[in-house]
């Protein structure tokens, strides 16, 4: 909240448009404010970030005052008030990813990147941030690159996975450790038998 | 009804009151801080916990609505413990800057830490820091000090009507801020430094000037608009140090208008402080015998040719005692009206706000005519606001396009929709006719007009088919902009038989018809209009009536003299002196008395208590203080033509409207729209 962004023009786009109008068509009439986290992350979704343009652009489709909006915009973490690179990678630095080794995660994030956390490469391909729990802790460490979570991270796995983006392939998002979701790494350990399916 | 006992009183309230609200029906106080009782509850602070039986934790209990059976223990080890809590936390960030703060000594913070605070605080690490922000001339911020209980949001949101002001951030990094650093727009903003619990929001004009407790306490009346609110002038020495608000329900409950507010420091600039006499077309420096003297002898030359106007600031006393002198001269040119509203003296019913402000609280109808009360009196239009905000009131306005802080249809700027309205026609008709207590509010801006006469005949008309006055209500009202007018209008101070009003004064001023204009701080007319006339001016300030006068004679200011006013409501109010005028300037009405004895036709009173009772001879009204007493109901105004040119408000600028504000730096600035200005870090160590 120090140096306000500077500022970038916003419109919705007709796409953006037809999503924030049925976003408001779940509220009954007269309470489209309700809709004003939804067209918010529409706004974000359409200019990368939400800028004080985007925050009067909803304010006016919802006939709110704008503060009203910057005050919601501001509340929530996961609305960016300034610019961020193509990628935004959010490492979670929580306790359980922090004591499944995610200090070694970021350190390797940091010099892959060459970046701090708030900051952004040079060709605007990467943001770096630092985010409280993203709710992945049976997968830990883990970080969060646009829509898509990145788990069972290890130094290598992670430094694969910007190398990957960078070059513009979209690596398999979860567990990068090879298991199946949060299945027991090493394949089950109950229900392992056909006995235990009982007679069919 | 629930029933509930606290600390072992048992009490019953009605459905909805809170614990907190309960317990102080009891006189049991609980501390707060972002409680307020005329705004929402938030319960953001914490500091109201009480001990609730059968509920696990302590309970916030300004949130906690009273329930049947409910037994509350507000002191117990528990709760103790808890409040210490709060106070901890709160301190955290806090800075321990009491000394250089100007909330010290009346700061909610402060006291409520001598009851609940530790000896030490046990937070070693860095305390966060908040740049201030801008706020405007009126308020300044220290936003470090700011413990987010939010009722400066929730004051300029639910009062004011404006949504400037907002929390930014969430947690330790909430900030309290306006939308994109504009300065506040409300003409109430400055009412959000008494709300302020802590130091963040003070003073602007007033910061380092004073500790509270050197402060020397007067409880007066205002006289900056028509609402007469009930004020607490602070005073140090023989200078006003600030102006805040008292609690009155009846007239402006806990708030004051930033005018009424701040133009003090025009208190003290561009004072008349002693005689002046034009000699050779320069103002020279007399003595009282000498200036009084000079104007004897030109009343006395003049003959009846002498005519006196008012202006809007002028004390009762000083009016009734300009009225005996101008009879015992036999001149009936006197006018109140220096604007030139069409108010009539005869019916008082016709230029009082009838249904009194408060009730616009038992209001389902309003139409607004020539006026913009958001400007005119930004109080009473706060109380419209509230009344509206229940859902129960029905606003429309004839008049300037405007926001007035809530929704109103907009009728249409001339004297035709009124016209519509009054005949029945117009469709908002039925909605007034229909409603239980319909009101109109009828502004200057419908009366000070060529046609006014015809304007308020057409309202008087409304007010008679709508059904606007009835038993128990009379639902016509005259929003007045000048403090003078009712008392002036009760005094009947207007031209006589065969006597001029304003317009008719300048006229004769202009043909030599007229000879003496007194000037009563009137500062509105058309000086070049005065001709050759010889004009003398009894004010307070150098304003635009002492430029033109050929003998300045110094009044007091409402803050210097116990004076009666009477406001908008027809409540007849007394100022208590809080300082005394400066320099050799005199109580306005003991001036007119030493003129009269100068021009060998003494009045006779020698004492203000004389005066007073002269008043209460003169209109039985000025026997009752503070009240207000319904006035019959009759015809006024006629039914001559009404003009196409649409209504304007008499208020241009609602920083400036009369000769203290103007000479006020503060209005000044905040009428340059020095709004915007950027703060220059100051301390209490900088000059």
């Amino acid at each position: 909240m120090n140096a306000p962004a500077p500022d970038e023009p916003f419109a919705f786009t007709p796409e953006s448009l037809a999503r924030a109008e049925a976003e408001i068509a779940k509220y009954p009439p007269g309470r489209q404010q309700s809709a004003v986290m939804a067209l918010l992350d529409i706004a974000q979704r359409q200019q990368g970030w939400v800028s004080q343009s985007a925050i009067e652009a909803v304010a006016a489709k919802l006939e709110m005052a704008p503060m009203r909006v910057q005050e919601v915009a501001s509340f929530y973490t996961m609305y960016n008030l300034r610019p961020v690179g193509r990628h935004h990678v959010q490492v979670c630095t929580n306790i359980s990813c922090l004591l499944r080794g995610s200090d070694e995660i970021v350190a390797a994030l940091r010099e892959r990147l060459g970046v701090d956390f708030g900051e952004t490469t040079e060709d605007g391909d990467f943001t770096l941030s630092e985010v409280e729990c993203l709710g992945a802790c049976v997968n830990a460490p883990m970080m969060q690159v646009g829509d898509d979570y990145y788990e069972d991270l290890t130094p290598e796995t992670a430094r694969a996975v910007l190398d990957a983006l960078a070059k513009g392939e979209t690596p398999a998002p979860g567990p990068q450790g090879g298991r199946q979701f949060s299945a027991p790494e090493g394949g089950p350990t109950t229900l392992t038998g056909a006995a235990d399916e009982g007679e069919s | 009804m629930p029933k509930l006992t606290i600390d072992g009183q048992e009490i019953e309230v009605e459905a909805g009151t809170t614990v907190l609200q309960a317990a102080e029906m009891l006189g049991i106080e609980i501390p707060r801080f972002c409680y307020h009782e005329r705004l929402a509850i938030a319960g953001n602070c914490r500091m109201c916990l009480v001990e609730i039986e059968k509920m696990p934790k302590p309970t916030a209990s300004c949130a906690m609505p009273a329930g049947e059976g409910m037994v509350v223990h507000t002191d117990t080890p528990m709760i103790r413990k808890a409040r210490r809590g709060v106070m901890e936390l709160l301190l955290i960030n806090h800075p321990l800057d009491c000394p250089i703060c100007d909330q010290g000594g009346e700061c909610d913070l402060q006291d409520q830490a001598m009851a609940y605070g530790m000896d030490r605080g046990r937070f070693h690490e860095a305390k966060r820091a908040v740049s201030r922000k801008n706020f405007g001339p009126l308020v300044e911020t220290v936003m470090t000090r700011c413990i987010h209980c939010t009722r400066c949001v929730r004051f300029i949101t639910e009062v004011a009507g404006m949504s400037d002001l907002g929390a930014l951030g969430r947690g330790e990094h909430t900030e309290i801020t306006t939308y994109v650093g504009r300065a506040l727009g409300s003409e109430l903003s400055g009412n959000i430094i008494d709300l302020c619990p802590v130091g963040a929001l003070t003073n602007k004009p007033a910061a380092f000037t004073y500790r509270s407790w050197e402060l020397r306490k007067t409880e007066t009346v205002d006289a900056m608009d028509g609402l007469g609110a009930s004020i607490r002038v602070d005073t140090r020495g023989n200078e006003v140090m600030r102006v805040l608000p008292r609690t009155n329900d009846e007239i402006n409950e806990d708030w004051l208008s930033d005018r009424s507010r701040f133009a003090y420091d025009g208190l003290k600039r561009r004072r008349l402080d002693r005689c002046y006499v034009r000699r050779d077309g320069r103002p020279v420096e007399a003595s009282w015998s000498e200036a009084l003297a000079v104007v004897a002898e030109r009343m006395k030359a003049a003959g009846k040719a002498v005519a006196a106007i008012a202006g809007d600031q002028t004390d009762c006393e000083t009016m009734a005692a300009v009225k005996d002198l101008a009879m015992a001269l036999g001149s009936a040119h006197i006018d109140c009206r220096q604007d030139g509203a069409r108010l009539e003296a005869g019916l008082r019913a016709s230029y009082l706000f009838n249904s009194t402000i408060a009730g616009i609280e038992e209001a389902d109808a309003l139409v607004l005519v020539g006026s913009n009360p958001r400007l005119e009196a930004p109080v009473l239009n706060a109380r419209i606001r509230k009344r509206w905000l229940t859902g129960q009131l029905t606003v429309a306005a004839i008049g300037p396009e405007i926001d007035l802080t809530y929704r109103h249809q907009w009728l249409g700027d001339g004297p035709s929709v009124l016209a519509d309205l009054a005949a029945g026609t117009h469709p908002f008709f039925k909605v007034l006719s229909q409603a239980e207590r319909p009101m109109l509010i009828l502004g200057q801006g419908g009366l000070a007009r060529s046609d006014g006469s015809a304007v308020l005949g057409r309202a008087a008309h409304l007010a008679d088919a709508a059904g606007l006055v009835k038993d128990g209500w009379n639902g016509f009202n005259v929003l007045h902009t000048a403090a003078a007018r009712v008392g002036g209008l009760d005094l009947g101070f207007v031209p006589g038989m065969g006597g001029r009003d304003v317009a008719g004064i300048l006229d004769g001023a202009r043909s030599g018809a007229i000879k003496v204009v007194v000037l009563l701080g009137a500062d509105e007319i058309d000086m070049d209009g005065l001709g050759d006339a010889f004009v003398v001016y009894l004010g307070s300030h150098g304003d635009k009536g002492a430029a033109r006068a050929d003998v300045i004679l110094p009044g007091a200011a409402y803050t210097e003299k116990n004076a009666t006013y009477v406001n908008t409501e027809g409540r007849v109010q007394r100022t208590v002196r809080a300082v005394f005028p400066p320099g050799e300037a005199k109580e306005d009405w003991r001036v007119v008395r030493a003129l009269s004895e100068a021009l060998g036709k003494t009045l006779p009173y020698d004492t203000l208590d004389d005066v007073q009772t002269r008043l209460a001879a003169i209109n039985p009204v000025f026997g009752t203080l503070d009240g207000v007493m319904p006035a019959a109901w009759g015809r006024c105004g006629d039914d001559g033509p009404l003009d196409g040119a649409p209504f304007v408000s008499p208020i241009v600028d609602f920083y400036r409207t009369d000769p203290i504000s103007r000479a006020s730096e503060t209005m000044a600035a905040c009428s340059a729209g020095a709004a915007t200005q950027t703060i220059q870090g100051k301390t209490g160590t900088h000059g």
